[in-house]
């Protein structure tokens, strides 16, 4: 089933002179359910402006989204977006802990056996311990991983990620990859997830959606068939992935070179 | 085009909607007249008062007991705080005098310099001068404290002696914060001015809107706090103005970041 | 401003030397013991008052009436200045109104106080009401306006409401310039009720010290100042103490960033 659908999908900014800068050009795709989706493309290109807009938080200037076949007006009900800069996004005036139960009091749901669940998703990322800690008292990675458990704790159908890894030294990462595969897997939810990080995206993705430079359009729709559940060395030795991260960079440089 | 949008035409509006109601509920009602009397009669007496000597003296009482106070306090707290800053055995030694003073609200002091000075323009000048300083010192002594050590090195590599680096390195250094305590205690001075004339009487804007007061000239003093708001407005655009020139590098430094 | 040992020894020690000098000087009559009597004398005068019960009975009905202008404000425009900080629209209408009333000396209120409240407590709280609304409103509103963006748009991902989002994020990141705004006000309530009390009053701290001085009673004038520094303090403390309860997570954020 179509869980997310992106059709035609615009963004120009107006710049202070009064001419305006197109961002997205027309970016149409799709995401199944239970997808594990990637969009990858150079920086600055206008991915985070994507999920902003697939996010219901700016509205595009053309296209539309739709959520389950419902258009995107706001902020819908089934989605959270995790933000690239975790330490703005994050509650400083909240334990850990405070921070993911967040996720349940959106919904409302604080029932009895919240703090318990808010625990489990602090252990899923790997932070017990960590609960009544201050966000500032955290590094980068380990703030990142609140931020998403306390998305989880959310319980949204769709998981949109802008580059939540960026800022995170390459070990962490491929701990966090891997945490994050674990979490999708026992969790079954809709993941987008935006990086620039090519290998990265291979490895955690079904499919890849790789933009191109601004104004972004979709270069090209990837289909990724290596076998789950991925392995670190395994997976990245495999041939097949080696293909297809060749294949992308190809891509790349071809449009570089335009 | 753009002119037009820079009008702020919803303030304007609810401050045009609040002074015609007041006209309007005013003009109705000889009892709310007691104490609101209508904006035109205050603008009436404002326009009357400016143009008669009676105010002229009492502004200008005003004005001279708050720049000498001010003035006075500025050079010697500034003077005072660069000492401290700079000199650790005089700082430790006034440190804890300061804090113990500190607390006391500065308006406690009146009656001591009522004893001291009388009821005239001395004690006026000397309660402001005793309040301004309070920011102006704790400001400066914090500025002149707070210079990096790179640049006292570099005073010093450059061969300036003690006084010559005071000048020219600490002075312009600290004058952020200098100026942050000279901005605030120029609301403080005008505090200081305005009670100080209304509890010793005789002369003064504070004096007059008291005077008023009590003879229930209510739009005389309605006009006579008109009129101390626009002293204290156009003191503060004037600081703001010799601000910018003086402190233009710091701005673009500060703007920054 | 940092206390070290060192110099926290001398500085105490040239304070305790004043009460031996000033006494000195007074009792020689190095200087007219009409303006400075002996502190002993003042000493005695200000346990005498302490403990019949006067002193602590002036400062007890000034800071009533503080208290009350004080909280009132608080109440008022901590409200106001969300408000202005969420609706332009709020902030626009009155700007003008604000910009107007904002230079009017504190003290120029105290007549017009009188006139509608005569010289009872109700004129001294309407004057530390119109003293303390400027710092507290225009504080709330910075830090409203000054919260990050990416914290506003966490909200809206979540799926908060408006109200909710006042609540849970806006006001808790605004807290710390809110209570900036507080701890000047709170200097300004002080200065408020002594000048309200010596302009038009028949009792409270700031009228027992100017009675004193009319009536040459000095030692007790003396006195009245130091129970008046003694209160101003506590009161400092008292609000450091709250602010470090309500805002322990700040201090840690701050300190990290310094």
């Amino acid at each position: 089933m179509r869980l997310l659908d992106v059709e035609g999908l615009s963004k120009s900014y107006r710049q202070v002179g009064g001419e305006s800068t197109l961002a997205l050009d027309e970016i149409s795709f799709q995401v199944d359910e239970k997808e594990f989706s990637s969009i990858v493309g150079p920086s600055g290109c206008g991915k985070s402006t994507l999920l902003m807009c697939i996010a219901g938080l700016i509205p595009p200037t053309s296209g539309t989204v739709k959520v389950k076949g419902i258009k995107v007006n706001g902020p819908p009900q089934n989605l959270v977006l995790v933000f690239q800069e975790y330490n703005k996004s994050l509650f400083a005036w909240r334990s850990v802990l405070g921070n993911v139960l967040f996720g349940l009091e959106a919904k409302r749901q604080l029932s009895s056996d919240a703090q318990e669940r808010a625990r489990h998703l602090l252990h899923l990322v790997g932070l017990e311990g960590f609960e009544r800690h201050y966000p500032w008292e955290l590094s980068g990675g380990m703030q990142q991983r609140v931020a998403i458990a306390r998305a989880l704790a959310y319980e949204p159908e769709v998981l949109l990620m802008d580059e939540p890894f960026g800022s995170v030294d390459a070990l962490t990462r491929l701990e966090l990859e891997d945490a994050l595969l674990r979490l999708w897997k026992e969790l079954k939810t809709t993941i987008l997830f935006v990086t620039h990080d090519i290998d990265e995206a291979i490895y955690l993705s079904d499919r890849i959606c790789l933009l191109s430079r601004r104004p972004s359009r979709v270069v090209q729709r990837i289909d990724v068939h290596l076998g789950r559940p991925r392995h670190q060395l395994a997976t990245r030795a495999d041939p097949k992935f080696v293909e297809l991260r060749n294949e992308i960079y190809k891509q790349i440089s071809d449009e570089a070179g335009k | 085009m753009k002119l037009l949008k820079k009008i702020n035409f919803a303030g304007l509006a609810s401050l045009g909607v609040l002074l015609l109601l007041w006209e309007i509920f005013t003009r109705a009602s000889p009892l709310l007249q007691l104490y609101f009397p209508p904006v035109s009669r205050i603008l009436l007496s404002l326009y009357q008062l400016i143009f008669s000597w009676e105010l002229a003296g009492h502004f200008l009482a005003s004005l001279g007991r708050f720049l000498s106070g001010y003035l006075l306090a500025a050079a010697v707290a500034v003077t005072l705080g660069i000492v401290l800053g700079h000199f650790r055995t005089a700082y430790s030694l006034s440190e804890a005098l300061i804090e113990f003073l500190r607390p006391m609200p500065s308006v406690a002091i009146i009656p001591v310099a009522i004893l001291f000075l009388g009821i005239g323009d001395s004690m006026m000048v000397a309660v402001t001068v005793y309040a301004c300083t309070w920011p102006i010192l704790i400001n400066t002594i914090d500025g002149v404290r707070n210079i990096d050590r790179t640049l006292i090195d570099t005073a010093r590599t450059f061969g300036l002696g003690r006084w010559k680096a005071l000048g020219k390195i600490v002075l312009p250094a600290a004058s952020p914060y200098i100026v942050t305590g000279l901005r605030v205690s120029l609301s403080i001075a005008l505090i200081l001015v305005t009670t100080s004339e209304m509890i010793v009487g005789g002369s003064g804007l504070g004096f007059f809107i008291l005077d008023e007061e009590r003879s229930l000239r209510t739009s005389n003093m309605y006009a006579g706090i008109v009129l101390v708001a626009m002293l204290g407005y156009s003191l503060n655009r004037l600081f703001l103005f010799l601000e910018r020139k003086a402190m233009s590098w710091h701005r673009g430094m500060t703007a920054g970041e | 401003m940092r206390w070290d040992g060192e110099s926290r020894l001398n500085g105490l020690l040239v304070l305790a030397a004043v009460i031996p000098v000033w006494e000195l000087a007074s009792r020689a009559a190095l200087v007219n013991p009409l303006f400075f009597p002996p502190m002993s004398k003042i000493l005695k005068s200000f346990f005498l008052l302490v403990l019949s019960g006067d002193l602590p009975y002036q400062i007890l009905l000034s800071l009533k009436r503080a208290a009350a202008g004080y909280l009132l404000a608080a109440l008022v425009f901590i409200p106001l200045g969300i408000a202005m900080g969420l609706f332009d629209w709020v902030h626009r209408s009155l700007e003008l109104i604000i910009e107007l009333a904002r230079p009017i000396p504190p003290p120029a209120m105290v007549p017009v106080a009188m006139l509608f409240f005569g010289l009872g407590d109700g004129m001294k709280i309407f004057v530390i009401f119109f003293s303390c609304a400027w710092p507290i409103l225009l504080n709330t509103y910075d830090g409203v306006r000054n919260i990050d963006r990416v914290l506003i748009y966490t909200a809206g991902t979540f799926g908060l409401s408006r109200a909710r989002s006042v609540v849970k994020i806006i006001v808790p990141a605004a807290s710390p310039q809110i209570m900036t705004g507080l701890r000047v006000s709170l200097a300004i309530m002080l200065i408020l009720v002594v000048i309200s009390e010596m302009v038009g009053s028949t009792d409270g701290i700031g009228h027992f010290i100017l009675d004193s001085q009319r009536r040459f009673k000095v030692d007790q004038m003396y006195a009245g100042m130091i129970s008046l520094a003694v209160v101003g303090y506590a009161l400092n403390q008292l609000f450091l103490l709250f602010y470090s309860w309500l805002l322990a997570w700040h201090k840690g954020l701050t300190r990290k960033q310094r």
